[in-house]
């Protein structure tokens, strides 16, 4: 700048005037407002982003661990555990976990928890992925309105953790059997569904909710029928050894399947509301409907050892119930011990004569099942113990026609209705049997046996005698047969000397034919010559006639 | 009124214009960018065993826990001591040199080439980080990767050697007018 030789003196200078120009390295206090800026908008982000904390309890803890367990909803992470303590009666474990933003709407009065293990059972394979990861926390969303932050969790996950399309069935069963959760849903074999739930209900039976995934839930309609399917079924019939199962696994495991009922099926209403009944196994679901069961008690005056509780009532050959109870009675007029047999009997199997009779009678009511019965047993309807089995002696009460029975008294009013009984045949087969087998007894099987000995003695006495004397005879007589044989067979050869000599007979015989021949013709030709003889110069020689008939 | 350098024309002045100031300003940056450094995650680290984000008091817990306390030991001091020593010792320099205070002026000055040597050695985390992203990358088996958290740690270390070099020791020694 300029320098100044001579610097004036202070007191020469004007007073300096202050210029503040120079704010521009002030600016470097933008940098900790911009540091606050970013700061205090990542708080917020962050507090925005604060999604829910709820808190889950369950029975054990096994496996979770603060800051590590995450939640999952359809296998992605929602959430992660941030707190595992007891609650206050130290009966549950109660686990706190802080879930993303995005999944406070996941969050209802229903939703459901789990812990999710590795489970192997015989039936499925699940979560193996935890084996090395460890345990997570899974989510199943709800259909409820109202929010919740407490929850109680689940001890074993649910059959279906994130729903595919479907429906959902409560089928009603006396007993499910051996169903465990995750059992599959069988339709023609192929694998439709799973049991999700299964429930005791208040009254003791059971009612197990399945699920038929989509488009299979199609397959479901009013008339479907529901069994069983755990378990072999062996059936012997008419066609042979029929061995029914769905799967492997079903058998193992436990299943169920469906199917459409029978054709009777779609004439009763039921199911179309999602419930279905469980049958015990395929035939008994497949059995037409048999409506409700009528009791009718039997009184027998002979013994029924044999009649088994479940054995069948048949109608004509049609089963149309089973034996419920068989007790000893007690009459105290003879003072004689008679069978009484309960039994159940469905009317409906009767088929559509008790139709027709039902629809003429208000309802199916047990007036109409007594007056159809009183009309049946006004025909000779009655009740026979039978022979099912002579091998194993089963008894089954056979309904039938048997007019030659004696007249029976039917009250209709009595209930359970009693229906008339005749006495079974099978005693009558085993007099018959006995008759037979004292008949065998009564002949005389010794004496026969020794008059077959004697017999048999004497033809062995004959044969040996026929083998020392006849035999040999009988032998020389076929050797001397057989060189006569011999020589004839050598007398009638080609080369032999008879043979030849009667071939030369017989062509001199044939030349000595000739002449006559020719004589004869000569004697037709020229009859004098019988008396004249010959004449040589006309006749020629026998070669010149041959070429004399070539001439001409 | 201006002197200027007259080979390079800077202006040429007598003590560091607004050096306090600066010094405040980066200080202050420093320790609001300290606290995201601290919350946020530094680095995720994904494996057959889960994933997990980490932070820097989150890492120095686990290896104590784990009972490397000597690994904890290094890296509290290089990402939570230092830091801090940092903070104070500069706060404290600003602080006596407003007040225009004649205490201790050796040691300060001492504290100061201090605080400017080991700015050079607070970027421990960050290369350990930056390290671990480059040299664990094995898809499904582990992998890691680097969070914000570094970056406003990264930042903080340059923001604290700005403000050290925006000090102007020579203050120390001044007197008041």
């Amino acid at each position: 700048m300029s320098t100044a030789p001579d610097p004036p003196s202070e007191e020469d200078l004007p007073a300096p005037a202050v210029q503040n120009r120079r704010w521009i390295p002030r600016l470097v206090w933008v940098v900790p407002i911009a540091a606050a800026v970013i700061g205090i908008s990542l708080l917020i982000r962050n507090w925005e982003n604060q999604g829910p904390r709820v808190t889950i309890s369950f029975l054990s803890g096994e496996g979770v661990q603060v800051g590590k367990t995450l939640v999952k909803y359809r296998d992605v992470a929602v959430g992660r555990v941030s707190a595992v303590r007891l609650s206050a009666d130290h009966e549950t474990v109660e686990v706190s976990a802080d879930l993303s933003k995005d999944a406070a709407s996941l969050l209802k009065a229903d939703t459901q928890f789990w812990i999710v293990r590795p489970r192997i059972g015989v039936g499925s394979v699940s979560g193996l992925d935890t084996l090395l990861s460890g345990v997570y926390i899974g989510m199943k969303t709800g259909n409820a309105t109202r929010r919740e932050r407490q929850f109680v969790g689940l001890e074993s996950p649910p059959a279906l953790s994130h729903g595919p399309n479907g429906r959902e069935l409560q089928l009603h069963a006396v007993r499910a059997g051996s169903l465990p959760i995750g059992a599959p849903v069988y339709f023609r074999q192929f694998q439709v569904g799973r049991v999700i739930d299964e429930n005791l209900l208040p009254d003791g039976s059971t009612r197990v909710t399945v699920f038929i995934e989509s488009p299979y839930d199609n397959f479901v309609k009013p008339v479907t029928r529901f069994w069983n399917a755990s378990g072999i079924d062996v059936k012997l019939g008419a066609d042979g050894l029929n061995v029914q199962t769905e799967s492997l696994a079903a058998v193992i495991a436990g299943g169920l399947a469906f199917d459409d009922g029978p054709i009777e099926a779609l004439f009763v209403a039921g199911g179309a509301s999602g419930e279905f009944t469980l049958y015990k196994n395929e035939s008994e679901a497949m059995a037409p409907p048999d409506g409700e069961p009528h009791y009718v008690r039997m009184r027998f005056t002979q013994a029924l050892r044999g009649l088994e509780v479940g054995a069948p009532v048949e109608f004509v050959g049609v089963n149309i119930g089973s034996v419920v109870a068989v007790d000893l009675g007690y009459e105290s007029h003879d003072r004689s011990f008679p069978v009484i047999v309960t039994a159940k009997l469905y009317p409906r199997r009767m088929g559509q004569a008790y139709e027709v009779l039902a629809a003429q009678g208000k309802t199916e009511s047990v007036e109409t099942l007594a007056a159809f019965v009183g009309t049946l047993v006004n025909r000779g309807l009655r009740a026979q113990p039978r022979s099912a089995s002579l091998l194993t002696g089963k008894l089954y009460i056979a309904l039938d026609f048997l007019p030659a029975s004696p007249r029976a008294a039917f009250d209709p009013s009595i209930r359970p209705l009693e229906l008339p009984t005749v006495n079974g045949t099978f005693q009558e087969l085993e007099a018959s049997v006995g008759q037979l087998v004292r008949k065998v007894n009564n002949l005389p099987l010794e004496q026969i046996a020794a008059d077959l000995h004697t017999d048999l003695t004497d033809l062995h006495e004959t044969l040996s005698e026929v083998h020392a004397r006849v035999l040999p005879n009988a032998v020389d007589t076929l050797s001397a047969l057989h060189s006569t044989l011999e020589s004839a067979d050598r007398t009638l050869d080609v080369e032999s000397p008879l043979q030849r000599g009667l071939t030369e007979t017989l062509s001199e015989t044939r030349s000595t034919l000739q002449a006559v021949r020719e004589l004869a013709d000569y004697i037709d030709r020229h009859p004098d010559a019988l008396l004249r003889g010959r004449r040589p110069q006309k006749m020629p020689e026998r070669p010149a006639a041959s070429t004399s008939d070539a001439k001409p | 009124m201006d002197q200027r350098c007259p080979r390079c024309r800077s202006r040429i002045e007598r003590r560091a214009p607004f050096s306090t100031e600066m010094t405040l300003a980066w200080l202050i940056a420093g320790i609001v960018l300290y606290i995201p450094a601290n919350l946020l995650p530094v680095m995720h680290t994904s494996g057959l065993l889960g994933e997990e984000d980490s932070t820097i008091l989150g890492g120095i817990l686990e290896f104590w826990r784990s009972g490397d306390w000597d690994i904890a030991l290094l890296i509290f001091t290089a990402s939570v001591a230092v830091p801090f020593t940092k903070f104070i010792a500069i706060g404290l320099l600003v602080f006596t040199v407003r007040k225009n205070s004649r205490w201790q002026q050796h040691q300060r000055t001492a504290l100061y080439r201090i605080v400017e040597f080991i700015g050079y050695w607070s970027m421990l985390d960050v290369i350990v980080v930056a390290l671990t992203a480059a040299l664990m990358q094995f898809q499904v088996l582990g992998a890691a990767e680097p969070r914000a958290g570094i970056a406003f740690f990264c930042a903080v270390v340059v923001v604290t050697m700005l403000s050290a070099l925006s000090f102007d020791p020579r203050l120390i020694w001044d007197r008041p007018a």
